[in-house]
């Protein structure tokens, strides 16, 4: 599905990403750990298109296709979500209009028609049920005052609504309390299909604890320095990111 | 983040989709302006003796009168001698006709900028005044709503039908000696909308004055004057456009409400004059006096205004709350893009006991866009337990446009409670990407962002007035995705 081939990634001159190879496949789930600077946030951008980056080297495929040729929204369109470490506010727009705006783009792109309004409405409260979320989150503007919780919560339920096919999640577990981390990752796992692909990139072992990573990867300095399966997780968790400077270094 | 600014400076390029000349044959008064040319204007027109006097009095008043320099706008000096004071489609000479003896031409005008004055198109539910340069070329529904009462009909017409009330009411809230502009209105004016609703009566549909300028060199003086008698209730709308042309024109209109007691005036505007070109050669030099009084008790005047138009847009529609109890409110959304420039707010001037008013400004600049936001609340000494409420909100869309802020009060009764708040915020790359990255393109997202920053507005406009100005606000940013 995603296949990243020595990516290089520089912001004002300063290489931040030295060379990434990732290989991910159809339904699996692979976390990226690492410690603050490491370039998990940049890796995430550079997938979902963002301005101010500067690929120096390299090639991202997305199902057989350059990604990185591609827009911001025809990534979207084709099916690569981001869910934001700091979810954005837009005022006096609903969020129910934003859903329906993205929803619709998407459907379009695809060659299908606009849903229908109560189908619509239909569909997301059931979503929301699913998310313990009320459904005056639906009127209220997005994510605007919003708590930590609840922003985090408002993105895996756009990630329900629009379903697509690559969902990179950026520090989703970052300011959750216990509750809502549980909440929000029973939200993930009931997306996990072999049809879509999970990049969570992630500081702390405690999400995976309740999503289980097919491969994990740990990313320092711009580079994957050490690949693994879920073991590796509870083995940083022990050592600290420190160990993983030492591997690096000898 | 540099990208930010080109993706924005692309997004917000506009096309001004009215901006055709109609061909149609005109007789316009040579350019320059003197006491003869009022005449003129006056005979045309067949006015009483009493309203030329009115006009010239204003004339004299008005050469005696310096212009204002205070708004902060820039733009060349006016030379008023090089200006046509009056031009009107040949077919119009004999005066207004009934709809079928309109020029098709007109009306295919009327048609392409989507206000169908046929009868079998017309807008359900709204009469429309049709202001084609100087002259009224059609009222719609006159008749149904001459049943109901209500007296809605061209200026000229007015001052033939109903003198006793012109008599009674012009230049009562807005006199022939207030500003420069509207002096100048008063003693050129050459058409605009009348409108009495009376006693008790709760207008049966919505009217709407529609004006276009067309004629090259001329400037459009229109004068509206509504009168809500007690107890009524009206829902008055406005639009405005006018070809692309490379020189600027003047538009300096006067429009004065007067509303009685227990009586209520929701007048909403969407402005949508020729803005000039993306290097800001040409536009409309849109100056306006709009005031409304409460003049007794209970009354109450809300003014929307969508302000995308124009070159510059200078102009406080105001509310004088005499009656106690009086309310007034002030909704406003103002675009300025490329290189327009907007000075505009409102006066809410407090003498009745308690009166109250709310005022919400959204400002949105874009490209070298300047927007101004000037407001004064006044709080008279009699004025027991006033209280207004004040928002004021910038938007800014790349690194090059201007926010301003100039709200003045003045109180002299302690009992006054007067809020304001302010903001100023700019269209982040940050909403932009997070929109983007969900399957909203870049231009439907500018939109989505613009119109979610002007809702509060929006909501007081009338649905069919509310669509539209959406999809002008849409327009206005429209352009190639970088």
């Amino acid at each position: 599905m995603l296949k990243i081939e020595d990516l290089h990634v520089s912001v004002e001159g300063k290489e931040i990403l030295k060379g990434i190879n990732l290989e991910i496949g159809k339904g699996e789930v692979h976390a990226i750990m690492g410690p603050n600077g490491s370039g998990k946030s940049t890796l995430s951008y550079i997938l979902a298109g963002r301005d101010g980056y500067n690929i120096t080297q390299g090639r991202v495929l997305f199902n057989g296709k350059d990604l990185l040729e591609m827009s911001v929204e025809e990534r979207a369109w084709a099916g690569v979500f981001l869910a934001f470490q700091y979810p954005v506010e837009v005022p006096g727009v609903s969020n129910i209009y934003f859903l329906k705006a993205a929803l619709n783009g998407i459907r379009k792109f695809n060659g299908l028609s606009e849903l229908d309004a109560m189908d619509f409405i239909g569909m997301v409260k059931g979503k929301m049920k699913d998310l313990d979320m009320d459904e005056k989150f639906l009127y209220r503007a997005v994510n605007e005052g919003f708590s930590g919780g609840e922003k985090k919560r408002n993105e895996v339920l756009q990630m329900s609504v629009l379903e697509p096919t690559l969902c990179v999640l950026d520090e989703t577990d970052s300011g959750l309390d216990i509750d809502a981390l549980q909440i929000v990752a029973e939200g993930i796992n009931r997306l996990r299909d072999p049809e879509r692909s999970f990049v969570l990139i992630t500081h702390y072992q405690r999400l995976l604890d309740y999503i289980k990573p097919d491969f994990v990867h740990v990313l320092a300095h711009g580079r994957v320095v050490k690949s693994g399966g879920p073991e590796l997780a509870l083995e940083l968790e022990e050592q600290g990111y420190a160990w993983v400077d030492q591997k690096v270094a000898s | 983040m540099a990208a930010s600014n080109e993706n924005l400076k692309d997004l917000i390029g506009q096309e001004y989709k009215d901006g055709f000349v109609t061909d149609i044959e005109s007789e316009s008064f040579p350019p320059g302006l003197n006491e003869d040319v009022i005449r003129a204007i006056s005979a045309k027109k067949d006015e009483p003796e009493f309203l030329l006097e009115w006009r010239l009095e204003a004339y004299r008043h008005w050469l005696t009168m310096e212009h204002p320099e205070w708004a902060f706008v820039e733009f060349p000096k006016i030379d008023f001698q090089e200006i046509s004071y009056y031009s009107a489609p040949k077919s119009m000479a004999d005066g207004p006709k009934s709809l079928d003896e309109v020029d098709p031409e007109l009306i295919s005008t009327y048609n392409k900028l989507g206000i169908p004055l046929e009868e079998q198109m017309r807008l359900a539910g709204v009469a429309v005044d049709a202001v084609f340069d100087s002259v009224s070329v059609a009222t719609t529904f006159k008749d149904k709503l001459y049943e109901a009462g209500v007296i809605f009909c061209s200026f000229s017409e007015a001052v033939k039908e109903h003198p006793e009330l012109i008599k009674q009411y012009l230049g009562t809230v807005v006199s022939q000696y207030d500003n420069f502009y509207a002096a100048l209105n008063a003693a050129v004016f050459s058409d605009g909308s009348f409108v009495y609703i009376p006693k008790g009566v709760r207008c049966p549909m919505e009217l709407s004055t529609y004006f276009r300028i067309n004629a090259a060199n001329t400037g459009q003086f229109e004068r509206t004057l509504i009168i809500a008698d007690e107890g009524s209730h009206v829902s008055y709308l406005e639009g405005c456009t006018a070809p692309m042309r490379d020189e600027n024109q003047l538009h300096a209109a006067v429009v004065e409400l007067v509303i009685l007691k227990d009586a209520e005036i929701k007048y909403s505007t969407v402005q949508n004059w020729y803005p000039g070109d993306e290097n800001g050669v040409g536009g409309i030099y849109n100056f306006v006096t709009k005031r409304a009084e409460c003049r007794e008790e209970n009354a109450k005047v809300s003014w929307t205004q969508v302000e995308t138009g124009s070159a510059i847009t200078w102009k406080y529609p105001s509310v004088v709350l005499k009656g106690d109890n009086s309310i007034g409110e002030f909704y406003s959304v103002a675009l300025t893009n490329n290189y327009q420039q907007a000075d505009t707010g409102t006066k809410m001037i407090h003498y009745g006991k308690n009166t109250s008013s709310t005022i919400i400004s959204k400002g949105i600049s874009a490209g070298h866009g300047q927007n101004t936001y000037r407001g004064l609340v006044k709080i008279g000494r009699k004025a027991e337990n006033a209280r207004n409420y004040t928002q004021c909100d910038s938007l800014l869309m790349g690194d090059q446009c201007g926010a301003h802020t100039f709200p003045y009060i003045e109180t002299k009764n302690p009992s006054a409670t007067i809020e304001h708040e302010a903001s100023t915020s700019k269209i982040s790359e940050d909403q932009l990407f997070y929109c983007m990255q969900r399957g909203i393109s870049a231009e439907d997202a500018v939109s989505m962002i613009v119109n979610g920053f002007c809702k509060e507005v929006f909501k007081e406009l009338p649905m069919e007035f509310a669509v539209e100005a959406q999809a002008l606000l849409g327009i206005s940013l429209e352009g190639s995705v970088g």
